[in-house]
């Protein structure tokens, strides 16, 4: 074993690249709850992409055989309706695991100096895995996958001079149509998953040559030992690597609890109105995308002008790339900082929550009201954020990291 | 406890209300897609008054025999009414449509028939439940009956032997619009209001189970898997505790 550990060695570097990653990567020994979810994340990807392939097998990206073939591997298909509820579920999923884990990023200023790249990369991620989202959302071929993606590529319209254009091209034809099924379900299978993958090694590598955050905002890098560890560092494996198992299971049993007694999350991760096909010449009565869009569909909304939504829509997401830059407090984490950050920081996400709630919900004057109020309260987490972080009157943050 | 699991989940997000219908209150269908003879009356129901018109292009007839427990046999001799271009029976092996064409559905109903598959999953239960038991009659509608869940259904009231004829007493209000206030039998059918609400009961058990028919089959192996998982946690926080002994 050994010897062919060392033929493979002097070929490849396994071993050192083990030793970087897993056996040798000092992780902050203090990691809580809120540190589960970047694995958990990645098991997500995982299933994600091996569901995937499963249901490319027996999927048809035809505007005529589409929602008939996902119906055929719901029963014909010997457990299709389980990789199939695993693929609806896991979109889902990894949406609920990655706004946790971007929130731990918030509370802990893991976005802030010397990991804004980790950040970055992280944001494209997001930005990738919405648009994968939504493209994969196109392929069952129900009424909603068509009139949702109906109404977001129109909202490239409303930009001047090139909208029509845009959308023309993006679609490839005049309304959403087979072209566009077609065209979606290669960038979902093949060219986003791409990206999405190398965005992660990019995420990941970054985070490896940093070291990671915890809790305390401390860098354990400033305490090492006479070898070079740092003091307050345990390997990731075995350490990491077994906690993480216990984490993976008890997310696990939440998956597997919403696939077989609930898959559909009554109407949240399947809306009820994507078992009736596509069909171009009847409206759904209420179109609304599914939950994870809902705060930025919410805030679209709110804005009575097209192209001033548009531009607050896509604004809200742009506003989390420079979040680095907008902190100027050099406290990391939300233990050692001030009041006023700990309530922006409540807020906001309470409008977060308030505005995909909104999202959901047909308009009404009153609710088009607490929109607006949400996506104030939205864009001045980063306003109130810019003024206070300069001075802020954080408490001394302790050398090493506490329990 | 099955029950229990999915409350819980359901009540994990406030519940919205998704159903079509104008926002009416609905009856509410009592539906238990394990009892395999309502699946099988409500079966043979669909195959006799829906299955002319609307297809369920996506089910097979022996699908159906095994999960609700009856013979190729008996679903030939009960269940099969439709015959291919040769006029031999449809086999038990094919899918669940007629020979209604979408051009032949707009002349005589002015709109596509929709398949029924999976129509439980689209309109909820208790809305089909509501809408098979309101159509009222209407001289105004081509049909000569209109109804209360969905105004101006295209679809005729094809139950009303067995439920008779119903008179709406209706509201107009200040918009102009038409309300539904009541209905009350004027010409009773062949059976009594009681009998009738059973039959459209098992019509609909039928829908929900052919909506998804491996419903059953996934709660079982949910309740192994958690099973799995729970011995599996134990065994994962043990190792975690073992090896976390000497992190201080």
């Amino acid at each position: 074993m050994n010897k062919l550990l060392n033929w493979v060695d002097d070929r490849f570097p396994l071993m050192s690249m083990w030793n970087d990653h897993m056996g040798k990567y000092y992780a902050p020994k203090n990691f809580n709850f809120w540190y589960f979810f970047g694995s958990l994340a990645l098991l997500v990807l995982v299933i994600q992409i091996v569901s995937g392939i499963f249901l490319t097998m027996h999927y048809k990206p035809d505007g005529a055989l589409a929602f008939a073939s996902v119906e055929y591997i719901m029963r014909d298909v010997p457990y299709g309706w389980l990789i199939r509820y695993m693929h609806s579920t896991g979109a889902s999923a990894f949406f609920i695991v990655v706004y946790l884990h971007m929130f731990r990023g918030l509370m802990y200023g893991s976005y802030k100096q010397p990991r804004e790249l980790i950040w970055l990369f992280g944001m494209l991620i997001y930005l990738a895995l919405m648009a994968e989202a939504f493209m994969g959302y196109l392929l069952p071929w129900g009424q909603m996958s068509f009139w949702g993606a109906q109404v977001i590529i129109s909202l490239f319209g409303a930009i001047p001079w090139v909208g029509d254009a845009l959308t023309l091209w993006i679609r490839g034809d005049y309304v959403i149509s087979d072209a566009t099924l077609n065209r979606f379900f290669a960038l979902h299978v093949i060219a986003l998953p791409f990206v999405l993958v190398g965005l992660i090694v990019a995420h990941l590598l970054a985070l490896h040559e940093v070291g990671s955050n915890n809790p305390d905002g401390v860098e354990i890098k400033k305490n090492k030992d006479e070898n070079g560890i740092p003091k307050d560092g345990i390997p990731f494996h075995p350490y990491y690597s077994v906690k993480d198992i216990v984490g993976v299971i008890v997310f696990l049993m939440f998956f597997v609890a919403v696939m077989f007694f609930a898959p559909e999350m009554g109407g949240y991760f399947i809306e009820h109105a994507n078992f009736v096909p596509a069909d171009p010449l009847k409206t759904p009565e209420h179109i609304a995308p599914v939950w994870y869009f809902t705060p930025f569909y919410a805030i679209l909304r709110a804005v009575p002008d097209k192209l001033m939504g548009v531009i607050a829509m896509f604004g809200s997401i742009a506003v989390l790339f420079v979040l680095p830059w907008i902190d100027r407090c050099k406290v990391k984490s939300i233990r050692y900082r001030a009041t006023i950050f700990k309530v922006n920081l409540a807020a906001f996400v309470v409008s977060f929550l308030v505005l995909g709630y909104l999202g959901m919900l047909p308009t009404t004057p009153g609710r088009t009201l607490v929109a607006q109020i949400g996506s104030i309260v939205y864009f001045g987490f980063f306003v109130v954020l810019w003024y206070t972080s300069k001075n802020e009157k954080t408490k001394p943050v302790p050398e090493r990291v506490t329990k | 406890m099955r029950k229990l699991i999915t409350a819980l989940l359901l009540a994990v997000a406030p519940s919205l209300v998704f159903a079509a219908g104008g926002g009416i209150q609905l009856d509410h269908a009592n539906i238990d897609v394990s009892n395999k003879e309502a699946i099988q009356r409500g079966a043979k129901t669909f195959v006799n008054y829906c299955l002319s018109c609307h297809s369920a292009a996506y089910m097979r007839y022996n699908r159906l025999g095994a999960d609700a427990g009856m013979t190729d046999q008996q679903l030939k001799d009960n269940l099969i009414f439709t015959r291919n271009k040769k006029g031999e029976q449809t086999k038990v092996g094919e899918l669940m449509k007629n020979a209604m064409t979408e051009d032949y559905a707009k002349e005589a109903f002015g709109t596509k028939v929709p398949d029924l598959t999976v129509i439980a999953r689209s309109r909820g239960t208790d809305w089909l439940y509501t809408y098979l038991r309101t159509f009222y009659v209407d001289a105004g509608r081509p049909s000569g009956h209109n109804n209360k869940a969905f105004p101006d259904v295209g679809m005729p009231n094809v139950l009303w032997e067995m439920q008779g004829v119903q008179q709406a007493e209706i509201r107009v209000d200040d918009k102009g619009s038409r309300h539904v206030e009541s209905l009350s039998i004027i010409k009773p059918g062949t059976h009594s209001v009681a009998e009738f609400d059973q039959v459209v009961n098992d019509l609909v058990t039928y829908l929900a189970y052919m909506g998804e028919p491996m419903q059953l089959e996934r709660q079982s192996i949910g309740f192994w898997t958690l099973g799995f998982l729970l011995i599996f946690f134990v065994v994962a926080y043990m190792l975690k505790k073992e090896y976390w002994k000497d992190v201080h």
